[in-house]
């Protein structure tokens, strides 16, 4: 805050010494349960990228991040904290099946499939737009109506998954199988002659990607982005220059919440086949992590979310390794990343600032 | 003559970051006395009374109280010690009583109960000794300003209050509001407190002090017995160099109405009623000098016809616009109508801080930096812009890429002058053009206000610095609870009836009789 | 007619029982958030407490050394909040969303890692719980109409902390608003600068306050785990940290409309099991989901203003920074 940090310590050090200490915490944890911390992160590596099929189950829990990354970071940029990412991916995940629901049996594949992802996009901006104009309009702040949400938007789907939706004939709480499934990425590579594992990763990852590429050009190449950028550092700021504000607020919560329901085409279309109960598992929180870690920087949440990919995937190893230490050990390892690169984000800034500032004094002459 | 001296101070230093606050201050305040301490913003005088009330810890030197050294290490130390301090920004919480203001930090029981009374009964024995009234079971934030102040002062008193200091105490005060501190202030002299004026208002110095020292980038560059000086050696001590202040001397153009504002009324979100019925024109070629107190209306009218507030009655028309209740005008309207907004606030407002200056430069003014393809930004333009705009207001560092709050007050507001000059407005609001700006900057600013003034442009001035508004208005609109108390011509205004008029009475013609108008000391 | 009484009291016994640990993390919400700390942890610090009462009740036999535990474990959830947001001035959601998510992560791997028993405790027996403690004179009241069936269903009958939640909120009144630790407490909350100028310490009060919240958490988690239930299971606190945030805005930040609305949101709980299946005149047959997500269309309602604004502590999270 005081002295602001060179570029490139700010983007490469600052996480990188962050993502240690949570790293550097969690063996801790590892070493009190009585557990070699070393073997434990060697079994996630291998398990996120060597083992066959790894890297896609790594790239295809990675797309999801991205979705709700982008989610978080987008509406960071007009300093509105959407914790509805888990609420908002669900909504989206409805969308998709509706549509599937009702459509898959009379329109072909190709036509589905593009209105499931618009669906999973209107949804997931339906489910934000109403804190958005809360906020907007009425002064609710959307960090508070966003939790709420989370908790309606769950209750409306077991509501749901368990009534009107459910699969006929049975008891489970999901839907039947869809049709319109997007293709798998290790199925076009056999149908062009590579070998590649079997993973769940599938085409959701290219529309991430385009994802990262439009939301950066929305935000530091439009005007749009710019008022959005100027409201996000000072309200009055923006109010003085014509920005207007609640419309704004409204439209930046339901790029949000879009982003964050797009989420539901990879699972839903992509690697399910069906609309699941709890299905977002608590990847819209995830998404807090990889916004923060990413700095609110495409660029920076594709490598977030293929760091918590890796995370991920390689914690289901470790449950297979290790007795004693489950999947839950990834959670430790992001709560401990969103302290540390969220909470504690200035703890390291000043003392490094301290340690750089010679020698940046130099390099102005 | 042999008494100690209440305060002595020795080699006082403090820097903050790259910023030399204080650099190896002295300061002896005789016991009994009024000291004022003078200097421009930024000379290190509030950093000073906040090593001596124990804000911060000073990074050298020594403090000594009546003969006494000592350690100051925290507000809590500075209270014990008998230093009570009258901050710029009160330190009261709103929504608490005047009381419960005072139990903060003087209840010495755990229950609130058990001390209560106790409070109460040294409450009364302050305000009888001092003529302070004040009622504990008021709600502070329902308080007049100058009510408010008072509290304070009283908080400082009750601590043991050997020694008083305040802090820029007027600026939120009217005249009349002022005189009554001044009273007071000579009723605590006479009971022997010692008090420490902190001011950039020479004629304060002139008016109560027994002695005065000058700061200057941090230094203390002159002491004085206030009867020895006069306001132009002080004036030269503050800034360093004589001073040439600009002043507002050709007639006024009388252009044609630009602005008619008719019983225009406005309300805040909270519903109360901050402008009443306010009438005026504006003419081209014209500076409206907007006098009053903070908070009696300037900052709303100035965000009304800025289009940031809707007007609650009443009309404002603009060319063939009329904005009314039904028909609210915005900023970019506004804008697009030939209306530029210098803001009061230019940290909050008219920057956005983290932002480039480049980014800065087009604020309000994206079409500046839209590309051919209108849904995109283009990037050189919008530096090639700022870079104009730089060398024209001479802007330093002339560099667009760098962040806006790395830039001096002064030239900050040089850049957000800039750009609504950019626009070439017809009609400009200019809030507050001079606060927090180094002197050098103040003579830019009013050179280039009153250029665009020959050039036809109306502009509105609102300032708290009366001595601005004298020196820069062709009319002078003094205003009072959200009223318009009278507009009279700068010609025939001075400063005591344009003061009585911001307490609220209606102007009584001016005389003769009246004190000289002070039009050469706009700046200080 | 006795049946109905018996019957309302049977619902207001449980909608106390549902609402204790809504009233512990409320209360602690109150003095976290009037003294200006933003505290959506509320959920971590839950179930951290239960996860840490019901192992060491489980290891020692003793539910007092439970509590004990939850409190330690509320209070050092709540330590780390206060280090990232006082002494860091981080961001305060974000430092209870990582609290929260730590809190879900933890208590999962230490539970799998010493019971083996993916992520629960054993099932505690009576001894190592808060057991219900039956008043005296129960039988002799029991003839007595009326009064009789709420003395012993109602006032009689709970455990120990049930009846420390209700004592919980005068206690919290007293100290906000009779003591002056609780008169600058407040103050923080509204004005830090006027505390710190005068020679009070913004930071130490703000780390007490934190702090005494973690202690009303572990409370609540130890009631969760070791009083209410007889075992931690993964995820028990259920979003109940989140909806006692929900009812200290509904109550406006003051203890006695806090306590209603966690007694409101109480009453929807216990309802909402009696009420499934059950087909109602009228209305019909009414999903277990809706009125189990009242309490949150509730305050998203309120927030919206439509019950009056509820206006927060001035300097709710806003970190305090020394003023230049």
């Amino acid at each position: 805050m005081t002295t602001p940090l060179p570029r490139w310590a700010d983007l490469l050090v600052i996480p990188l010494l962050n993502l240690l200490l949570a790293f550097l915490v969690a063996g801790l944890v590892v070493a009190l349960i009585g557990e070699n911390p070393w073997r434990a992160l060697t079994v996630m590596l291998q398990g996120a990228f060597v083992y066959p099929g790894s890297l896609g189950y790594t790239l295809y829990y990675a797309t999801n991040f991205i979705f709700t990354g982008l989610a978080v970071a987008v509406a960071f940029q007009a300093r509105l904290f959407n914790i509805g990412g888990e609420g908002q991916a669900a909504i989206g995940g409805l969308g998709v099946a509706l549509v599937c629901l009702a459509l898959d049996p009379y329109l072909p594949v190709v036509l589905v499939i593009p209105l499931a992802i618009l669906a999973a996009a209107i949804f997931g901006a339906g489910w934000a737009f109403l804190p958005g104009l809360l906020q907007a309009t009425r002064g609710s702040h959307v960090v508070i109506t966003t939790i709420m949400f989370n908790f309606i938007a769950a209750g409306l789907l077991v509501a749901l998954l368990t009534g009107a939706l459910m699969r006929p004939g049975q008891s489970t709480p999901q839907t039947r199988n869809l049709d319109a499934l997007l293709p798998k990425v290790h199925e076009i590579l056999r149908a062009v002659g590579i070998d590649a594992a079997p993973s769940p990763l599938n085409v959701s990852i290219v529309i991430a990607l385009l994802a990262c590429v439009g939301v950066w050009l929305l935000v530091w190449r439009t005007p749009f982005g710019f008022r959005v950028r100027t409201l996000g550092e000072s309200e009055p700021a923006a109010r003085y220059a014509g920005v207007a504000v609640p419309r704004t607020v409204i439209v930046v919560m339901c790029i949000s919440g879009a982003l964050a329901g797009l989420m539901a085409i990879n699972e839903v279309i992509g690697a399910q086949g069906k609309l699941v109960l709890n299905y977002t598992a608590g990847y819209g929180f995830t998404g807090i992590a990889v916004a923060l870690m990413g700095r609110s920087h495409p660029v920076g949440i594709v490598l977030a979310s293929l760091l918590f990919g890796a995370l991920y995937q390689g914690g289901t190893e470790l449950s297979f390794e290790f007795d004693t230490i489950d999947r839950e050990m990834v959670l430790v390892i992001q709560g401990l990343i969103i302290l540390f690169s969220g909470a504690l984000a200035f703890m390291l800034e000043r003392p490094l600032a301290r340690l750089l500032t010679p020698r940046a004094r130099l390099a102005h002459g | 003559m042999s008494a100690p001296p209440a305060i002595s101070l020795r080699g006082i230093s403090k820097r903050f970051g790259a910023v030399q606050a204080n650099d190896a201050v002295d300061l002896d305040v005789a016991e009994g006395t009024i000291h004022g301490i003078i200097g421009e913003n930024g000379a290190g005088k509030s950093t000073l009374v906040s090593i001596l009330s124990g804000h911060y810890g000073a990074d050298a030197g020594e403090i000594a109280l009546f003969g006494e050294s000592v350690k100051l290490a925290s507000s809590a130390d500075a209270i014990a010690r008998g230093i009570g301090m009258v901050h710029q920004h009160f330190m009261l919480v709103p929504n608490f009583t005047v009381l419960e203001n005072l139990q903060l930090g003087f209840a010495k029981t755990r229950l609130l109960k058990a001390g209560r009374k106790d409070l109460l009964a040294r409450i009364a024995a302050i305000s009888s000794a001092y003529g302070l009234e004040v009622d504990p079971f008021a709600v502070v934030e329902r308080l007049p300003v100058g009510l408010q102040q008072r509290v304070e002062i009283v908080k400082a008193l009750i601590g043991g209050g050997r020694i008083l200091i305040l802090d820029e105490p007027t600026g939120v005060l009217t005249p009349d509001e002022t005189d009554r501190l001044f009273e007071s202030l000579g009723v605590l002299k006479a009971k022997g407190v010692t008090i420490l004026l902190i001011t950039h208002k020479l004629r304060e110095v002139m008016a109560v002090t027994d002695n005065v020292s000058v700061m200057r980038r941090g230094k203390m560059v002159a002491h004085r017995q206030t009867a020895q000086t006069n306001r132009e050696e002080l004036a030269e001590l503050m800034v360093g160099r004589a001073v040439r202040p600009v002043r507002n001397v050709s007639p006024s153009a009388n252009g044609e109405v630009v602005l008619q504002v008719e019983r225009l009324s406005v309300r805040d979100e909270t519903g109360a009623e901050r402008l009443r019925e306010v009438s005026f024109d504006l003419r081209a070629g014209e500076i409206l000098g907007v006098a009053g107190v903070a908070g009696n209306g300037q900052s709303e009218l100035l965000a009304m016809l800025a289009g940031l507030m809707p007007p609650a009655a009443g009309t404002v028309r603009i060319g063939a616009r009329e904005i009314g209740a039904a028909s609210p005008s915005d900023p970019a309207e506004m804008r697009a109508l030939g209306l530029a907004h210098v803001p009061e606030d230019r940290r909050r407002e008219g920057l956005v801080l983290p932002f480039a200056m480049r980014e800065n430069a087009v604020l309000g003014y994206l079409d500046e930096a839209r590309a051919r393809r209108p849904w995109m930004i283009d990037r050189t333009r919008m530096t090639g812009r700022c870079q104009a705009l730089m060398d024209t207001f001479d802007v330093r560092p002339a560099n667009p890429a760098l962040r806006a709050a790395g830039f001096s007050g002064g030239n900050q507001q040089k850049l957000v002058l800039a750009r609504e000059h950019g626009a070439s407005p017809r009609i400009l609001l200019v809030g507050q053009p001079t606060r927090g700006v180094d002197v050098g900057a103040i003579e830019f600013i009013h050179r280039q206000l009153l250029a665009l003034r020959e050039a036809g442009c109306a502009i509105i001035l609102v300032s708290v610095e009366l001595d601005e508004i004298l020196a820069l208005s062709d009319r002078i609109m003094a205003m009072n609870g959200g009223r318009i108390v009278g507009i009279v011509d700068a010609a025939e205004a001075d400063r005591q009836s344009v003061g009585l008029m911001m307490a609220g009475v209606a102007h009584p013609l001016p005389t003769g009789t009246a004190e000289p108008v002070y039009r050469d000391e706009a700046i200080l | 007619m006795a049946e109905a009484w018996l019957d309302l009291m049977q619902i207001l016994a449980s909608t106390l029982r549902l609402s204790a640990p809504l009233i512990f993390c409320a209360m602690a919400g109150l003095f976290s958030e009037r003294a200006g700390v933003v505290d959506i942890g509320l959920e971590g610090k839950l179930l951290m407490g239960a996860f840490a009462a019901a192992a060491a009740a489980s290891a020692t036999g003793s539910p007092w050394l439970g509590l004990f535990a939850a409190i330690a474990a509320g209070m050092a959830l709540a330590l780390v909040h206060a280090f990232a947001c006082v002494t860091h001035r981080g961001d305060q959601i974000v430092s209870g969303v990582a609290i929260n998510i730590l809190a879900s992560g933890l208590t999962v791997v230490l539970g799998i890692a010493m019971f083996s028993q993916g992520g629960q405790t054993p099932p505690l027996s009576r001894p190592e719980r808060f057991g219900d403690i039956t008043l005296p004179f129960t039988e002799t009241f029991a003839d007595i109409p009326y009064f009789g069936p709420f003395y012993a269903e109602l006032l009689s009958g709970q455990n120990l902390l049930v009846y420390l939640a209700i004592l919980a909120v005068p206690i919290t009144g007293f100290v906000l608003f009779s003591t002056t630790f609780g008169l600058r407490l407040r103050a923080v909350g509204e004005a830090p600068e006027a505390v710190d100028s005068a020679g009070y310490s913004v930071a130490w009060l703000r780390y007490r306050a934190v702090l005494i919240a973690g202690l009303l958490c572990g409370i609540g988690g130890a009631y969760l785990s070791i009083a209410h239930g007889g075992g931690f299971v993964r995820e028990m606190s259920a979003g109940r940290g989140y909806i006692a945030l929900a009812a200290l805005i509904f109550g406006k930040w003051k203890p006695v409309p806090t306590l209603f609305a966690c007694l409101l949101f109480g009453v929807l709980e216990s309802t909402a099991s009696r009420l499934s299946g059950v087909d109602l005149p009228v209305i019909g047959e009414i999903p277990v989901e809706v009125i189990l997500v009242a309490p949150y269309v509730l305050t998203v309602i309120l927030l919206a203003g439509f019950f009056g604004r509820a206006i927060p502590p001035r300097a709710l999270s806003i970190p305090y920074v020394k003023e230049r």
